[in-house]
């Protein structure tokens, strides 16, 4: 299955970026938390099997942006999102798309680890099994396992997978998260600086995971270093102050950005 | 130290900056001085408790045992069923004249000379005046009786109940006492035939009351606080529950939602006997529920102990981290399944504290059921929660109204037994807690 993945991240890499279909869609993205205004007008699209990172400094509206991919928005009191935002060409806040379809289809990872304080098992099998997508102890098993390959923990929890989810280290937790988030087999997959609570040593192995889960799944990471940025994504978007300032293939948005300010935040001039 | 410093040394090591006075002495003594605070405040704590349970024990504990006087009686059919009409007309056992059947007995066993009306009387008044219902009831219940000598073992009137536990000062003058010293010869006399003996008291757990004290017991108000107590459990735990998640977890927060925080904060400082008032208002006066009975006392105590409840689970429900909600949320779980599959599970230890906190409040709670008629004189254990009863605490709140002797003891027995009461509950809550803490 590795060696597939190897492939099918081959295939995606030999493509020029604009034949790549578009996964999700934002046009004119604009989010209000009550009279406040976060984002301006936002036009960014997200491609299939891509890794798009979201960078720019603090409260420039980059989760914002992204927790409006799957509305966890909504959970706030007083937040309002206009503009329009498209899974495969379906409006995300049109009324018969349901949030909780558009959360299993688009899952998210956070900035801090947070297993249910459940076992390893469970905190895997809660997804498939509200969503229905098991039946038997068996299909459970099989979704654990599969899960937590994938995330690749599955060789240094197998022998305890009915002990505490938090009883794991932070790095193993995140990665937990990871194979929680992909149990649902969800098409994107969000994740807000998932590694800012992490050691280098673990920051590395999510990376890694990053990299190989990109041949089956979309993604879309927020991060607060620039390092991380060009080593894990293939396109980047510069925020600043709730507009997207520029949004380019990452080896040109590090080599040779076409705005003065991106170029500035990279060289560390602000930010 | 075995190199002593030159002048030169010293020059040196004196040129080093004045150490600054940063206050470290005068900011440990303010340590100690509050630690000496609390230790004070929990020393005086504990021995204003210990000074309680132990008056409270030392009064009590004598009213778990109770003197019996075990005499032959005879069913003299004489006395019982002179004309011999009871295969016809079964009242005449009931009302047949026991006190002089139980007269008999006490006479016959002390050797009494049964013309000598005085020490008639005295001896007579050795038995509880509910030893001639006792025996109607055997008789009643059976009625081959008459005829026969049975042993039977009478309740002692309170007064020698209290002589024979050594409550009574024998040193004050005869005529100042109510038990005289003709009474505490016999009462030897028996106790070395081994006729008077103490005994367990287990009236006390199954009698209504009495207003003779010996015959007194906490059957109804154990009864009755059981029902108000389940009556409490079944009807503000899940109320106060859904309301708390209704208002914690789906409730917009505007204004009405604010208005309402307020005011189920206010509810739970409002006196309790205004809930007994509004209880008599609306469930016996408009609702035409009946008096004294637990149904009311138990709707009362939980419009009491709701506000209670929702606070106490609110605040469980708030400190869930809330990186769980959103956990549960972006893997795609209703807003119904986080409640319920994360949220409340985390929250339950917390909320099973404020709801024993609640219960425990209401067990202890007197006044709101005196104002709706649970205050009565109730000798019958109340079969269903609408018959008449009353509660521990009004029990105890009722025989420390009394003026005799041995209800002084019964008085401080029942707080006894309501504080085990309320460790039961305690140790029940802890034991559930126990069961639901999660880490996380």
């Amino acid at each position: 299955m590795n060696m597939l993945s190897e492939v099918a991240v081959e295939k995606v890499l030999e493509k020029p970026m604009n034949i790549i279909p578009l996964k999700m869609v934002g046009k004119d993205v604009s989010v209000y938390y009550g009279d406040k205004r976060a984002l301006y007008d936002v036009n960014l699209d997200v491609r299939e099997n891509t890794v798009t990172a979201l960078i720019g400094p603090s409260g420039c509206g980059k989760s914002t942006f992204l927790r409006s991919l799957n509305r966890m928005n909504d959970t706030i009191e007083g937040c309002k999102v206009t503009g329009r935002i498209a899974l495969d060409g379906d409006d995300i806040y049109d009324a018969s798309i349901d949030v909780v379809e558009l959360r299993a289809r688009v899952g998210m990872v956070f900035q801090k680890p947070n297993p249910f304080p459940k076992s390893i098992y469970e905190n895997i099998a809660y997804g498939p099994k509200i969503h229905g997508l098991a039946r038997s102890k068996a299909d459970f098993d099989q979704i654990v396992e599969a899960s937590l390959q994938r995330a690749g923990l599955w060789n240094e929890v197998k022998d305890r997978l009915h002990e505490g989810g938090t009883g794991l280290s932070g790095g193993q937790q995140q990665r937990l998260c990871i194979a929680r988030a992909i149990a649902v087999s969800p098409e994107v997959i969000l994740m807000d600086e998932p590694c800012s609570a992490l050691d280098p040593i673990a920051t590395a192995k999510v990376e890694e995971l990053i990299h190989e889960l990109r041949a089956n799944y979309t993604i879309v990471i927020v991060t607060h270093s620039m390092q991380q940025a060009a080593r894990v994504s293939q396109r980047t978007a510069m925020f600043h102050l709730g507009h997207l300032v520029e949004e380019n293939d990452t080896d040109k948005m590090f080599t040779n950005p076409d705005d003065q300010r991106t170029q500035d935040y990279i060289m560390g001039r602000f930010g | 130290m075995t190199n002593a410093l030159s002048p030169a040394d010293a020059a040196v090591i004196s040129r080093a900056p004045a150490r600054r006075d940063i206050g470290i002495k005068r900011r440990y003594a303010a340590e100690r001085r509050f630690r000496a605070y609390g230790i004070a405040a929990l020393a005086f704590g504990i021995i204003f408790l210990f000074l309680l349970l132990s008056t409270v024990v030392r009064n009590g504990y004598t009213a778990f045992q109770q003197t019996a006087i075990a005499l032959p009686v005879e069913f003299t059919e004489k006395l019982i069923d002179p004309d011999n009409k009871r295969a016809t007309d079964p009242s005449v056992l009931i009302a047949a004249n026991y006190t002089a059947v139980a007269r008999d007995a006490i006479v016959k066993a002390l050797g009494v000379d049964a013309q000598n009306k005085a020490d008639v009387r005295a001896a007579n008044a050795m038995l509880s005046k509910s030893a001639p219902i006792q025996l109607r009831d055997m008789v009643v219940a059976d009625p081959s009786l008459i005829g026969k000598t049975v042993t039977v073992s009478f309740l002692a009137d309170a007064q020698i109940d209290s002589a024979n536990k050594g409550q009574v000062d024998l040193t004050v003058p005869e005529s100042n006492r109510k038990v005289s010293d003709r009474q505490i010869g016999w009462m030897q006399q028996l106790s070395a035939s081994g006729a008077m003996a103490k005994q367990f008291n287990t009236g006390l757990f199954t009698s209504g009351n009495s207003s003779r004290p010996e015959a007194a017991g906490l059957g109804v108000a154990l009864v009755g606080s059981l029902y108000l107590m389940l009556i409490v459990l079944v009807l503000a735990l899940p109320i106060g529950v859904a309301a708390s998640i209704y208002l914690e977890e789906f409730a917009p927060k505007n204004r009405l939602t604010d208005l309402i925080e307020v005011n189920i904060n206010n509810l739970a400082a409002v006196p309790s006997i205004v809930y007994g008032l509004l209880g008599l208002a609306v469930f016996i006066n408009f609702a035409g529920l009946p008096r004294s009975a637990p149904l009311v006392g138990g709707l009362v105590l939980t419009l009491m102990t709701l506000p209670t409840i929702i606070i106490a689970t609110r605040a469980a429900l708030r400190a869930v981290p809330p990186s769980i909600r959103a956990a549960a949320l972006g893997l795609g779980a209703s807003k119904m399944q986080m409640v319920f599959h994360h949220v409340l599970p985390l929250a339950m230890p917390g909320i099973l504290t404020g709801t024993i906190i609640g219960l425990a409040h209401a067990l202890g709670e007197t006044a709101p059921l005196l104002l709706i008629g649970m205050v009565a004189f109730v000798a019958d254990i109340p079969g269903s929660p609408m018959e008449p009863s009353t509660a521990l605490p009004v029990q105890i709140y009722m025989w420390a109204n009394e003026a005799e002797r041995a209800f002084v003891e019964r008085t401080s027995g029942a707080i006894i037994v309501l504080l085990l009461f309320l460790i039961v509950m305690n140790l029940g809550a802890i034991l559930l807690r126990r069961r639901f803490e999660r880490r996380w």
